[in-house]
């Protein structure tokens, strides 16, 4: 465990060893997500309420699972920056906030979408898209705050001090809206909140949140060794890769 | 396979608005992410090279003085 | 950081050589202190209570004149806006004693800072979340308010302000050292005070349907416990990051 930590410290070595990982998840994702793409758009049965309109699930639930994932992602790599000073961490939060941002735009697009055939309207103040919109102010206020600072280790720190405040308030903030959505809209009908659905809709829909999950983790490591690049430009073993990567 | 005809496909039974705008939205995003990942990357590279290069030019002019550039190089590591 | 034990074996020979409960001294002399400071500075004092007011005015004129749909959204309208009173004055909490540097003789003292930060914040909340809950009913006649919600209202302004000044001044600590911070304040630290206003604004609506208003104010003073035990640790840390940034 310590040796594992003591070796995240190095960035170096970081960047050697996500280059033989990032292949892999590149492949998995592209396989999962093609895959479920075509699954989910083409061979999934439709469903008997929601007709085809139900396939945006396909991009709405593995956004969603994605949007929360990566702010805890940023609150744990926030709190490992704080308390064992790993820059790689830091590295890693700064890349992944944008894209947590972007997912949690996507989910609430797809669900705003779906609302129109479901609902008949574009925007429902229904308990799960308010809670991601509020999760989407959460994700703006951390980027924003790492923005505002000029010295770059302040403007870590604060954000990862942030995304702890935030990560805290996250099932908070969930709970409560649940319970105020249920006291002012009785019993409306949720889009995902159903528990019963067959293989052959849930599997597609599987395949998609597991292929989501490869893209970040292979995107995040993909910028994170370019942002390893750039805080590391002075040292030796950079300008020697820079050199041999012409 | 839940359609008959490509036409169908496209029509997604009347939904084709929502489902595409949905997908096509996520479509663009996921890409542009990638996009974007490797332009950074190519940047970064490029970047890095020129300063290399610029450094090793310097530290050929002033070749026999104090080496000013490596200081300064140190100092920009820490900001 | 091996240079600070060093340090830290000095502050806590200092320590000892402070009078007895020295921590109790430091933390009423700081409470003391940022009371007469803010007594001084009346205007700030009062521009959120001004704000609050000129607020509620706007929202019938906005709106409607008619007092049953008044009555209906007025729970909201007077949570909502007493929130942004007590955001607007957030961005002082910190600022004077930034700007002069007492903020950073607080740093330096052997008390722990998360305590002196926690009276620092109920200094506020005693000159702007309890007049803010106080003048509230008052408001509430304004906006035709139903009968019997008035105590509940001023109750659940005075207990979910509490909670509003210690999440609230965490984004003051980490925004203090921004030279416009303002806007940013409020961006971080608003989606942050969703839970106080569902239970603060549902514990007047359950008292004018006659629904039981305990429930309510039990979940706020639950929120308020844990901002309580977690805030001022955060609040610290921020502080520390603005100082040394």
């Amino acid at each position: 465990m310590w040796a594992f930590i003591n070796k995240l410290r190095s960035p170096k070595w970081f960047y050697a060893i996500s280059a033989r990982l990032q292949p892999w998840f590149w492949a998995a994702a592209l396989i999962l997500i093609v895959t479920g793409t075509i699954w989910g758009l083409a061979f999934a049965p439709a469903d008997y309420q929601q007709g085809n309109s139900f396939r945006i699930i396909y991009v709405h639930v593995p956004a969603a699972f994605l949007a929360q994932s990566i702010f805890v992602s940023l609150a744990v790599t926030g709190l490992v920056f704080m308390v064992w000073k790993i820059k790689i961490a830091d590295m890693a939060a700064t890349v992944m906030a944008p894209l947590g941002a972007a997912m949690t735009f996507v989910a609430l697009f797809s669900g705003a979408v779906w609302g129109v055939p479901t609902w008949g309207t574009w925007w429902m103040w229904d308990a799960r898209l308010t809670s991601m919109l509020i999760l989407l102010f959460l994700y703006l206020g951390v980027i924003a705050l790492r923005g505002a600072f000029a010295s770059r280790d302040s403007a870590s720190r604060a954000a990862s001090v942030l995304a702890m405040v935030g990560v805290i308030n996250i099932p908070i903030i969930k709970y409560s809206v649940d319970w105020w959505y249920t006291l002012h809209q009785p019993a409306t009908f949720t889009v995902t909140g159903r528990a019963a659905m067959p293989m052959e809709m849930w599997l597609p829909l599987l395949i998609m949140v597991l292929g989501f999950y490869s893209f970040f983790i292979a995107l995040t490591l993909m910028r994170t060794r370019s942002e390893i690049l750039r805080r590391e430009s002075s040292k030796r073993w950079v300008r020697e890769l820079a050199e041999e990567a012409n | 396979m839940a359609f008959d005809t490509f036409r169908e496909f496209l029509a997604m039974g009347g939904h084709a608005t929502y489902v595409w705008s949905a997908w096509g939205l996520t479509a663009v995003l996921l890409l542009g992410a990638v996009l974007h990942a490797r332009f950074e990357r190519r940047q970064v590279l490029r970047q890095l090279r020129r300063r290399v290069r610029r450094e090793a030019h310097q530290a050929g002019r002033n070749a026999g003085a104090q080496p000013i550039q490596t200081s300064r190089g140190r100092s920009t590591n820490e900001a | 950081m091996p240079a600070s034990e060093g340090s830290l074996s000095e502050e806590v020979e200092v320590a000892r050589e402070e009078p007895r409960g020295g921590l109790a001294v430091a933390v009423w002399a700081t409470l003391k202190r940022d009371l007469v400071l803010l007594l001084r500075r009346r205007s700030e004092v009062l521009n959120p209570l001004v704000f609050f007011a000129i607020v509620i005015t706007l929202f019938p004129i906005g709106i409607s004149p008619d007092p049953a749909l008044l009555a209906a959204i007025a729970p909201g309208l007077l949570w909502v806006a007493a929130l942004l009173a007590a955001l607007l004055s957030l961005d002082s909490l910190f600022r004077a004693d930034y700007d002069d540097g007492s903020l950073e003789q607080l740093l330096l003292t052997p008390q722990p800072l998360a305590l002196l930060a926690l009276a620092k914040v109920a200094v506020h909340w005693l000159l702007t979340g309890l007049p803010l809950a106080l003048m509230a009913p008052v408001l509430g006649i304004m906006l035709a308010l139903p009968a019997g919600s008035y105590v509940i209202l001023g109750v659940s302004l005075a207990l979910g302000s509490a909670s509003l000044s210690l999440i609230g001044a965490i984004g003051a600590a980490l925004t203090v050292g921004l030279s416009r911070g303002g806007v940013l304040l409020s961006l971080l630290v608003l989606p942050l005070y969703i839970p106080v206003l569902i239970f603060g604004a549902g514990a007047v609506q359950a008292a004018i349907y006659g629904d039981g208003v305990l429930a309510h104010l039990a979940i706020l003073g639950a929120l308020l416990a844990l901002a309580l035990i977690l805030a001022p640790l955060a609040i610290a840390a921020s502080l520390r990051i603005s100082i040394n940034g």
